[in-house]
């Protein structure tokens, strides 16, 4: 297992904060990979330890009160209780702490919030429970979904070092540029984390949020969805790769040319049949990836919310219905649309394979030129 | 202070109270409804806490071992809920019942019929509340926040039943506000001026304002919510021209002031015990009641500043800024004047003490975690993570809870006539003291490490630490058993207490035997 390490080495890491560094784990937040990340950092420190030296001597004031003025050694009370002066004295040193505290933190908050002169800009959409990305400057657009076996959630396999910090195609962005971040939500408020950027912005179904950053290091920055948003919050995770320039164009290159070979696959696809047998293969390895979450691996789902694919009316007899939903969604409920987040292929894999699983057993073999029909049918 | 009533108070025929189960259901009897208060808090808080250690069951490794998401954010809500509805909240409306009427001579609640109600009705928000878990798709899911969208278009049908739970609550909240309100105003005794007031009768005055202007707004979202859900409105769905954010500013502009209902009676509970066993006046009280209300107002302007990663203009995020930094001062005032109250006063350490001197620390690191959560850029870090989880428990479990069980053993003598077992109660107290500290103290570190809140399952990194904190949660739940057994056993008998059992003790209640008498002051009490 890759976890063995039990509880009981805690207590030690945790009084011994220093060696804990040396042993990997963190205790404190991280000083990032952008200028703002670091200034946000060094505020923190900044407030951390005025408050240490505030709770330093309240508390020694308390604790040596505590020791020297008890009755069991014979003290007798005084009579004080009240001086105007004293009053003054502390509500005035507390505002003049907090003036001190206020004027960097505004000075870090207004740099944080100027989104003016960017390079590249990202559409991040958040939708339960996973993250679109697309460049406005490029032909780009995908999704990005946990990538971690549902094997290792449940406990059947070992853990890997990134457990649930792992997604299948990261974003990628260019180091030294300054990206801007478009923000909006397909369905819930979602929050988008990346704690090495000091990013963490809600996405609002219907408006659009900003934020930028610009990262100084090659490297990939892990982050997590902040917001609940339904059962599976905790399974959401955001991964950027930073590239140098040169390195990110040579990938835009490349992700252009993957999507633009998707297309072109889809146009041929339309011409060809695919049997049953690859359908089904493709689309169990599909639903495992992005339906199961809700309909659970056995198609029996969790009703009421996520409805039965077993047995289902739509599934075993509506056929027309079945692409319909699958490629539109159920407004007003948590099934979203899978046009844009599937290949033509996948989409069209998976409805055969719910057609034919657990029992459904209806022999259809739904072909891609079907689902594309209903897709163009619509755009007109 | 006055010595006016004696037994001569309350002989039988003033004693007329019906037997049984009718005894409870029927009456308007401060003290009755204070009990009945104060046990359907306990019980709560016992409930709340198995959910609680449901979570931290969960939470102890890493993967999903006990419960699937979907159950465990009902925990987090239902735990959130039943906390701050059931367990504090009633808890504290308990001790108002008990002690107010006492402690400014008046012989009952001003409005004593609606005191029944505003009882009654609570067992049952909260039966509609755990009914709605049974319900096919289960309760409620979407924290105790109930953000929507998620808690109208994306929610389970049990919504409507949570909705109609809340609004009971908050029927009963604003009742027994408005009780405490017109009994503080009238019904002190002659001589008992507002200077003179106790300070928990202060707090709880400003605290019964609170709920009267909160409790309407928290009844107004979750209609919006019901709606929304129901009736095809758009209050908070853009599609319809509404905005999910909006919900989020009626939400915390009852959510913030919420905060201090549930603060400030506890300033008010350790500002009676400190000054008690320091054998020396509360240093600064009319500063305190300064404090308090600048408390209390400025509550009503920082709403926003948990809702700084919304995206909300700068402007407004830096004056939610500027506010909520602000609040520190008159709260340090308190914690200033307590300390001061203990200097070169003659201190002992009976357990209402130790649980007071308890919550002046570590409120005070909830306190001072709040400073840091305050400063925006650093919150974009701290918000929604474990760091925020350690903040609200550290004011609520060490702050809230602590002075509520201190009151507790400080009033336990007044109300059953014996003294609690000392020897227990110390047991207790430094279980709960080093337990809580297990429980959240770590919450720092794994939430500014970067674990979200409100997650079933985690990365590897935090596992140490969960299990850590997951250790430090089931000895809280079981040391709050030994609170139990000393209270059962203090019901059931002891060492008798006399009428003032504290000799540094001041205030009208302990100038009634222990037991309290069924009826006090019939006559009122002349204040000097």
């Amino acid at each position: 297992m890759a976890k063995t390490r039990s509880w009981r080495w805690s207590l030690p890491a945790l009084l011994l904060a220093g060696q804990a560094h040396a042993t990997g784990i963190q205790l404190n937040m991280t000083p990032g990979v952008t200028d703002i990340s670091q200034q946000v950092y060094d505020l923190h420190m900044t407030i951390f330890w005025i408050c240490c030296a505030i709770g330093l001597v309240v508390f020694t004031a308390m604790f040596v009160s505590i020791i020297l003025h008890r009755k069991s050694r014979g003290v007798t009370p005084a009579t004080f209780h009240e001086s105007t002066k004293v009053e003054i004295i502390w509500t005035a040193i507390p505002v003049l702490i907090l003036i001190v505290m206020a004027i960097p933190a505004t000075r870090v908050l207004i740099a944080m919030e100027d989104t003016s002169d960017s390079d590249v800009t990202v559409l991040i959409t958040g939708s339960q429970w996973r993250w679109h990305y697309e460049y406005l400057d490029y032909d780009i657009d995908y999704f990005s979904i946990l990538a971690t076996p549902r094997g290792q959630i449940e406990g059947r396999l070992p853990k890997g070092d990134n457990y649930l910090l792992e997604v299948d195609r990261p974003l990628v962005i260019p180091t030294g540029k300054k990206i801007r971040f478009l923000m909006t939500s397909d369905d819930v408020i979602h929050s988008w984390w990346v704690p090495a950027f000091a990013i963490k912005k809600d996405t609002n179904p219907g408006f659009i949020n900003e934020a930028w950053t610009q990262v100084n290091e090659p490297g990939i920055y892990r982050g997590q969805c902040a917001e609940l948003c339904g059962m599976d919050h905790g399974f959401m995770p955001i991964v950027v790769i930073a590239k140098e320039p040169d390195d990110f164009a040579k990938w835009v290159e490349q992700e252009e040319a993957r999507i633009a070979a998707i297309r072109e696959e889809e146009q041929r696809l339309l011409a060809l049949r695919m049997d049953i047998d690859e359908q089904m293969a493709l689309g169990e390895r599909v639903y495992l990836a992005h339906c199961a979450a809700c309909h659970q691996p056995s198609g029996e789902g969790l009703p009421p919310m996520f409805p039965a694919l077993k047995g289902n009316r739509v599934t075993t007899q509506d056929r027309a219905e079945h692409i319909k939903v699958m490629v539109d969604g159920r407004p007003g409920t948590s099934m979203a649309s899978f046009a844009r987040q599937l290949s033509l292929r996948e989409l069209t894999s998976v409805i055969t394979y719910t057609r034919n699983a657990w029992g459904n057993d209806t022999g259809d073999v739904v072909q891609a030129v079907e689902v594309y029909e209903y897709m163009q049918g619509k755009g007109e | 202070m006055s010595t006016v009533t004696t037994a001569d108070h309350h002989d039988e025929h003033h004693d007329h109270k019906p037997t049984g189960i009718k005894r409870w259901l029927f009456t308007t009897n401060h003290k009755d409804i204070g009990s009945l208060y104060l046990i359907f808090a306990l019980a709560m808080f016992f409930l709340g806490g198995a959910m609680a250690m449901v979570i931290r069951l969960e939470l102890f490794q890493p993967g999903l071992q006990f419960v699937d998401p979907q159950f465990f954010n009902q925990m987090t809500t239902m735990h959130g809920l039943i906390m701050v509805f059931g367990a504090v909240m009633p808890a504290f409306t308990g001790l108002a019942n008990w002690m107010i009427p006492m402690m400014i001579g008046a012989p009952d609640m001003a409005l004593p019929r609606m005191n029944n109600w505003s009882f009654w009705i609570l067992p049952f928000a909260f039966l509609i509340l755990i009914i709605s878990m049974f319900l096919p798709g289960g309760g409620p899911d979407f924290g105790w926040t109930f953000y929507a969208p998620l808690s109208t278009t994306y929610s389970n049908d049990s919504t409507a039943l949570f909705v109609f739970a809340v609004h009971i609550m908050g029927i009963s909240s604003i009742m027994g506000a408005i009780n405490v309100i017109v009994t503080i105003v009238n019904m002190r005794a002659p001589g008992m001026t507002w200077m003179k007031l106790p300070l928990f009768v202060w707090t709880w005055l400003i605290t019964a304002f609170l709920l009267i202007m909160v409790m309407p707004v928290l009844a107004g979202v979750v209609t919006m919510v019901l709606t929304d859900k129901y009736f095809a409105t758009s209050f908070f769905d853009a599609a319809g021209g509404g905005d999910p954010v909006l919900f989020q500013h009626i939400f915390w502009f009852f959510g913030h002031p919420e905060v201090y209902i549930m603060i400030l009676p506890a300033f008010g509970i350790v500002s009676a015990i400190v000054p008690t066993f320091a054998r020396k006046k509360l240093f600064g009280y009319a500063s305190m009641v300064y404090a308090t209300a600048s408390i209390a107002i400025l509550s009503f302007l920082v709403w926003a500043h948990h809702m700084f990663t919304t995206g909300m203009p700068v402007f407004a995020t830096l004056f939610f800024m500027y506010t909520t930094m602000l609040i520190a001062v008159p709260t340090g005032v308190k914690v200033f004047n307590w300390v001061a109250t203990m200097w070169r006063g003659a201190m002992t350490f009976e357990v209402p003490m130790m649980f007071a001197l308890a919550f002046i620390v570590l409120f005070t690191i909830g306190g001072l975690s709040g400073v840091m959560l305050a400063i925006t850029p650093a919150d974009f870090q701290y918000h929604d993570t474990y760091f925020v989880v350690a903040h609200f428990h550290y004011v609520l479990v060490s702050g809230a809870v602590f002075s509520i069980v201190a009151a507790v053993y400080y009033w336990l003598p007044k109300w059953t006539g014996h003294m609690y077992d000392e020897k227990l109660g110390q047991l207790h107290f430094w279980c709960s003291l080093i337990s809580v500290n297990l429980l959240f103290f770590p919450m720092h570190f794994v939430g500014l490490a970067g674990m979200p809140r409100r997650i079933p399952d985690y990365a590897l990194q935090f596992a140490d630490f969960n299990a850590f904190v997951s250790v430090g949660g089931f000895l809280f739940g079981l040391s709050q058993l030994i609170f139990l057994w000393v209270v059962i056993k203090c019901a059931r008998g002891g060492e008798k207490a006399l009428a003032k059992p504290w000799d540094g003790a001041e205030g009208l209640e302990w100038e009634v035997p222990s037991p309290a008498p069924y009826h006090t002051f019939d006559t009122p009490p002349q204040v000097k």
